[in-house]
């Protein structure tokens, strides 16, 4: 750390309030004790922790899944588990991933990071993010309710159609994935508003929007993807529903219907879906890159218009999944086209980020070590991404496990690897406790390790024709040792986890003390004391530089002139993030929690009966209405302090 | 306060606590809902297209919906955006009384617009579950009515709220993004209407 000091000019001192201001502040922005206070809570912070530490559980829960996989499939012709019991797994196993791990979590890392990246003391719209964790977290919680009661759904994690309409799959298991689909859409597709929101107008001053640390420029573009990619699978998933429980045709052929319609829907959302989870940790890379590499990221411009590419280009890849239907080859060759130019942008940002390990003076921590596995993993998904992405090899390796192991790498390798890269960078953030070191090159050797005995073999499997989603195959196949090494793997995967949960118990409590900076970063979020109080900073800061920590005036000074009794955010122009007005923020509320409960019996209703989407809607109305209806106090408090346009 | 001091201090205590269109948060709250609803709809309408392009004939084994009440719907909501944009001026006038009146005129075409509704249904000659053709139909008239609903009931509680309180400043401008919101509704319509009742006819 002292070498880093020598050439990082100064590490700023931490934005801290003296003891008055610090009541003060810690009164408007913070909430209630006891459990209506926590019910009640809105504050980015705990809604950012709730959505990791719930998805972080669904990531078990869906592991454990992965791993009885492997022990089916560990030898021939085992009898561990039928085959209903293992599709319900499979389809159980990537649900989970794909809606109730990967984008929540990616999201509930932005919503804890971006406010403070940015310099403010809120998210924008806490009370709909609170909101949108309680939605996300009862839909996680109906779907393995179903799962127990053996009502999982058992169509794979993209729901085909006809195997998932009504006439293949009756009973409740695909109406149980359909609304959990809606559940999962409408949490991200509001926390997607609100980080958009935030990180438009709640900047803080001189934060223009060429200085915007690239986790927030990460960040910004996921959310846009989010806005135009999930109202696909929601649609489609509405669609469903209907085909299922009031006879629509939809995706039933026989009344002018087309099962194919369903894989357009839902892949113009599922490719999408695959970037809107590389993105942000494209995002943590890049911060986690910038600071163990102790010098700036090269290629500011070329790493956020790549970022931007990236989000465009990956609307126009979905045709990619269907190269196994009757669509015009020419069409085919279009979409083969654009899923090699998407390697375009990848190379560049990879090209910018060797430029900075190799000029900077690399500080070999964890974090660094889960990124610079990245590299390795994502390269080999990426060449065999280029090998599927021709229609011709398409064809023989469709539905192999060939495709499994490709998308393992580039979903694991380029996101499940920077994200364990960034607990490491921010659990002292959040916690204000490092994690032990030692544990964690253990966790990630054995997870790295591990990760490619599991899924290496696969591709071999998959060129011998094992076909995925089976759940036992004969004994001479030829199939046997491969498929032992793998489940090797996935038991070291395993105790890999429980090292890394192991070492999050222990070092919450006993972890060293880990100040502001611990890794003397450069953005704002390391200005505030670990962890961070319920205001955030003291002061907002008012931004100098692009590496405010960083440069000599990279804050340059404090805002003034917000009332310290009430949440009052300073609200900034788009661009150039010069102080524009101020804005009451909303008050600790229960509502949103009772709200989501409305909905989910909502939800559940609608599965049963039609009737239940027109007498549950009320209970949804009255809540929502309590919500949105202001106070007589609050609104005193507010024309105390009001100053008209 | 450990900062340094040489620092610049901005003092922010003149400027406004609320303001009204894309400068202020709501704005692009409401902005968010429209781009991902607009979404929504473009892919029903892509939904209806692609079914079309499934079938020889169009509209299959059912008549075109009647124009009448779609078109007096159209023409309703075309008409609507007149005291509607009158409202959003009250509004940013900060003009209380006239806010209020302006809403309750608003109801009125919503609640004219909701009735011409049920009218509509009955009228598209397809059944939601007869085939394809009518469950792309019904979907996109369900989803512009939901829209209808929403607006119209969001628009009740702002209107209650004008007449009882508790009032500040920044109620209008929630008057002022409810209208926004429903210029979205209303211009979403033209295209859907296209969809609907032109397209069987015309293409």
């Amino acid at each position: 750390m002292a070498a880093a000091r020598a050439r990082v000019p100064r590490s700023a001192p931490a934005i801290e309030a003296d003891g008055d201001l610090h009541a003060r502040l810690s009164r408007a922005w913070g909430r209630e004790g006891g459990v209506a206070g926590w019910f009640s809570d809105i504050d980015h912070k705990t809604s950012g922790v709730r959505f990791i530490v719930t998805a972080f559980g669904f990531f078990v829960a869906g592991g454990i899944l992965a791993a009885l996989m492997r022990l089916q499939l560990s030898r021939p012709e085992n009898t561990l588990i039928g085959p209903d019991l293992y599709n319900q797994i499979f389809t159980m196993h990537g649900t989970t991933m794909m809606f109730l791990f990967a984008v929540p979590m990616m999201l509930g890392v932005g919503v804890y990071i971006v406010p403070l990246m940015v310099g403010a003391r809120n998210i924008a719209f806490p009370r709909m993010v609170a909101f949108a964790y309680w939605v996300f977290l009862f839909g996680g919680l109906m779907l393995y309710t179903a799962f127990f009661f053996n009502a999982g759904p058992d169509a794979g994690w993209f729901s085909y159609t006809p195997l998932a309409g009504p006439e293949f799959t009756p009973g409740k298991r695909s109406d149980f994935w359909a609304q959990l689909i809606t559940y999962t859409e409408v949490s991200a597709l509001l926390v997607s508003i609100a980080l958009i929101t935030t990180i438009f107008k709640l900047r803080a001053p001189g934060m223009t929007i060429n200085r915007m640390p690239h986790f927030v420029w990460a960040m910004l573009v996921t959310s846009f993807v989010v806005v135009f990619a999930m109202p696909a699978v929601m649609f489609a998933s509405t669609s469903l529903i209907t085909d299922r429980l009031v006879g629509t045709h939809f995706f039933n052929p026989a009344e002018g219907g087309d099962a194919l319609l369903w894989q357009h829907l839902f892949w113009f959302f599922g490719h999408p879906e695959v970037y809107l989870i590389f993105l942000p940790a494209l995002g943590m890379i890049s911060m986690i890159i910038g600071t163990f590499s102790r010098r700036p990221v090269f290629g500011y411009p070329g790493l956020v218009i790549a970022q931007i590419a990236t989000g465009f280009f990956s609307f126009g890849l979905w045709v990619h999944h269907m190269f196994a239907t009757q669509l015009p080859e020419v069409g085919k060759a279009f979409f083969t086209a654009a899923s090699l130019l998407i390697a375009l942008p990848t190379a560049l940002q990879i090209f910018c980020w060797i430029a900075t390990l190799w000029t900077g003076r690399l500080n070999f921590k964890t974090p660094l070590l889960f990124v610079l596995a990245f590299f390795v993993i994502l390269v080999i998904g990426g060449l065999t991404g280029i090998m599927l992405g021709s229609v011709a090899l398409d064809l023989q390796i469709h539905d192999t496990y060939f495709v499994v192991a490709h998308l393992h790498y580039v979903l694991i390798g380029g996101a499940v690897f920077p994200l364990f890269g960034a607990f490491y960078y921010w659990f002292p953030k959040i916690t204000g406790r490092m994690l032990s070191e030692t544990l964690g090159r253990w966790n990630f050797w054995l997870f790295f390790v591990g990760f490619n005995v599991t899924f290496f073999p696969m591709h071999n499997l998959g060129l011998q024709g094992m076909p995925r989603r089976v759940y036992t195959y004969p004994a001479d196949m030829g199939w046997n040792v491969l498929n032992a090494i793998a489940s090797v793997g996935a038991a070291m995967i395993a105790v890999s986890m429980l090292l890394f949960v192991v070492n999050v118990a222990v070092s919450y409590r006993r972890g060293a003390r880990a100040g502001a900076n611990p890794w003397s970063a450069s953005s704002l979020e390391w200005a505030t004391p670990s962890p961070p109080p319920p205001y955030n900073f003291a002061a907002i800061p008012v931004l100098g530089g692009r590496e405010p920590l960083w440069e000599e005036k990279g804050i340059a000074g404090r805002v003034e002139g917000l009332d310290v009794d009430t949440p009052m955010a300073l609200v900034t122009t788009l661009v150039d993030a010069k102080p524009d007005h101020r804005s009451i923020q909303p008050t600790p509320t229960p509502w949103p929690f009772l709200s989501a409960v409305a909905l989910t019996m909502f939800f559940v209703g609608s599965i049963f009966s039609p009737w239940a989407v027109v007498w549950l809607s009320i209970p949804v109305t009255i809540a929502v209405t309590i919500w949105f209806w202001p106070r007589e106090q609050e609104t005193q408090e507010h024309l105390a302090l009001e100053r008209r346009p | 306060m450990s900062r340094r001091e040489a620092d610049e201090v901005i003092d922010v205590s003149a400027l406004p606590t609320y303001v009204y269109g894309h400068r202020g948060i709501i704005w692009w709250g409401t902005a968010g809902m429209i781009a991902i609803e607009s979404t929504v709809f473009a892919l029903a309408g892509f939904t209806y297209f692609y079914v079309r392009s499934r079938v020889d004939q169009w509209p299959p084994s059912a008549d075109a919906p009647d124009l009448l009440w779609g078109t007096l719907a159209l023409a309703i909501a075309l008409l609507s955006l007149i005291p509607n944009q009158w409202t959003k001026k009250a509004a940013e006038e900060e003009n209380r009384a006239k806010a209020r009146l302006g809403l309750f005129i608003c109801l009125g075409f919503a609640i004219g617009l909701l009735v011409v509704r049920v009218f509509e249904f009955s009228a598209l000659n397809v059944r939601w579950d007869t085939n394809a053709y009518g469950s792309a139909v019904w979907m996109l008239l369900g989803l512009h009515t939901a829209h209808l609903l929403t607006d119209f009931y969001d628009s009740v509680v702002l209107t209650a709220l004008t007449v009882t309180g508790p009032w500040e400043g920044k109620r209008f401008v929630d008057v002022s993004e409810n209208a926004m919101y429903w210029y979205f509704v209303v211009i979403a319509w033209v295209p859907i209407y296209g969809m609907i009742y032109l397209a069987p006819r015309l293409l």
